[in-house]
């Protein structure tokens, strides 16, 4: 199966802090990712440095066949308006409303009417099941609500790569389990490759194709959820108790 | 002994304490002065760079000129009657009274209007700007626009800069008038000039080299409180702590380099003049 993302020798420090020492990873077309580690352990940095938000001290980053760290910056957001990015805030936009925030992605698309950006606004949020609240202020809605969202502003672009930054920290057991399911089932839908950045085991169980487990800027076990539930590693192990 | 070791080590640290400071409190100043710099030519480069946010930068003059107008009129209005009232003992002492319209106005067009109006729209525009961008930093929702293929700098940066130059220098505008009005008020309390009168008299004394450079000199003042209102609060880092800081140091440094930008204008002014 052809991937999508190929990264190769990964690196990045803070000061003298190395957050990422040398990482190899691929994600192949339609695949889900789930990437575990402790807090710390350069996971939100990984996905950072994936969509340039966090420039790579060495490496090779190819995300569809492009290398970003070589593209110039109008290549670099014209690629990323095939990827989608859910923040662990939602990282909604607090000046604009539900209807605003879900419109903005589509500013930079000039072929698209009034109507059929409403249309596309209106099938994003019935996707996550959030009609109702179009008209509503970020502020009004609660974490659940947020991350929904936010999964539909992503989503609104048709994004062919998707990275959830925990995307269930912060929620009750039952909402996080609900937010899994949707990435599932939008993974299903839009037949996008996403990769999870979670601690969460029951977020992990339900969307992982593959897991990857990150320690102190390294890659140190990797296979399905079965696999790692029963690795020898007593570590590993842990994860999943 | 360990007390007597950590005495010493403390009375060392003292010594070496104001050398320490100094040295990393200019690393740190020709540091924001290099940031700021570098910033400033980020916003020329992709200034007249498409695509154009005009629907933001409509916004923002909204928000900007007319949120501030009633401010802006209030303290116009109390500048005008407190400067005419505090003169008239002064020229009155000396018979000079009938020029009470025309130094008032004169002080007010060339230095006192443009000045307090930028300072308070330093104060309320340059913190307002420092603090959105600043827990927009934070909440990551200029990360968010800009791993949706948006130009943040455009989108945020730009046109609040333009908007800050824009709107400053019609904000002093306003402000002269209201003021004006307020001296024409003070003047009446004790005298009886008629509004032709006093406006006769104001613009009789009004040259244009009064106008010109004090509304020139206004730009400036707002291009700075829109530049380090956004540099602030777009470099904004520790969390929420550095929303406070970024709306502070917005106020303060902008307040500074607008008395800077004054005095070199005074200075080029009375070099042309």
């Amino acid at each position: 199966m052809k991937n999508v993302i190929d990264i190769q020798h990964l690196k990045k420090s803070f000061g003298k802090n190395e957050v990422l020492k040398d990482i190899k990873l691929t994600l192949a077309k339609g695949e889900n990712l789930v990437v575990m580690g402790k807090s710390g352990s350069g996971k939100s940095v990984l996905i950072k440095c994936l969509v340039g938000l966090i420039e790579a001290d060495d490496g090779i980053i190819n995300i569809l066949d492009k290398n970003i760290s070589e593209l110039p910056d109008n290549e670099l957001n014209e690629l990323r308006k095939k990827i989608g990015f859910l923040f662990q805030s939602a990282a909604l936009y607090d000046s604009m409303s539900i209807r605003e925030n879900l419109e903005f992605p589509l500013r930079g698309l000039c072929n698209l009417t009034r109507q059929e950006i409403d249309a596309k606004v209106l099938e994003a949020l019935k996707n996550v099941g959030l009609l109702e609240v179009i008209d509503k202020a970020p502020s009004e809605l609660s974490g659940g609500m947020k991350k929904r969202a936010g999964l539909a502003r992503t989503l609104i672009l048709n994004p062919e790569i998707m990275f959830y930054d925990e995307p269930t920290t912060g929620l009750d057991p039952i909402t996080s389990k609900e937010i899994s399911n949707l990435i599932l089932e939008m993974q299903k839908k839009f037949n996008t490759s996403s990769i999870i950045i979670t601690h969460d085991i029951q977020c992990a169980k339900i969307t992982s194709n593959r897991i990857i487990i990150i320690h102190e800027g390294l890659f140190v076990a990797e296979g399905t959820f079965k696999e790692l539930e029963q690795s020898e590693d007593k570590w590993v192990r842990s994860f999943f108790k | 002994m360990p007390k007597i070791k950590a005495h010493a080590s403390h009375t060392t640290a003292n010594k070496e304490y104001p050398k320490g400071v100094l040295i990393e409190s200019f690393v740190k100043f020709f540091t924001e002065v290099t940031l700021i710099t570098k910033f400033t030519g980020k916003f020329f480069r992709q200034v007249f760079l498409p695509p154009y946010e005009f629907n933001e930068l409509v916004k923002q003059c909204y928000i900007i000129g007319c949120k501030s107008l009633p401010l802006v009129g209030i303290t116009g209005f109390i500048m005008g009657l407190v400067l005419t009232i505090q003169s008239r003992p002064t020229l009155a002492e000396f018979g000079a009274e009938s020029w009470l319209p025309a130094m008032v106005a004169v002080s007010l067009i060339r230095e006192i209007g443009p000045v307090i109006t930028a300072l308070i729209c330093a104060g309320k525009v340059g913190s307002g700007i420092g603090a959105e961008l600043a827990s927009m930093k934070v909440t990551e929702q200029i990360d968010a626009m800009e791993v949706s293929g948006i130009n943040p700098f455009k989108y945020l940066v730009i046109t609040r800069i333009v908007a800050t130059t824009l709107m400053v220098p019609i904000l002093v505008l306003f402000s002269d008038a209201i003021a004006l009005g307020g001296s024409f008020l003070a003047v009446n309390i004790e005298g009886d000039v008629s509004f032709q009168l006093f406006f006769a008299q104001v613009f009789e004394k009004l040259d244009f080299m009064d106008v010109l450079p004090s509304i020139l000199k206004t730009f400036f003042f707002g291009f700075v409180i829109g530049l380090i209102g956004c540099f602030k609060g777009y470099y904004s880092n520790k969390g929420t702590e550095g929303v406070g800081i970024s709306a502070n140091s917005s106020v303060v440094i902008s307040s500074l380099l607008v008395f800077i930008i004054d005095m070199i204008a005074v200075q080029i002014t009375s070099l042309l003049i």
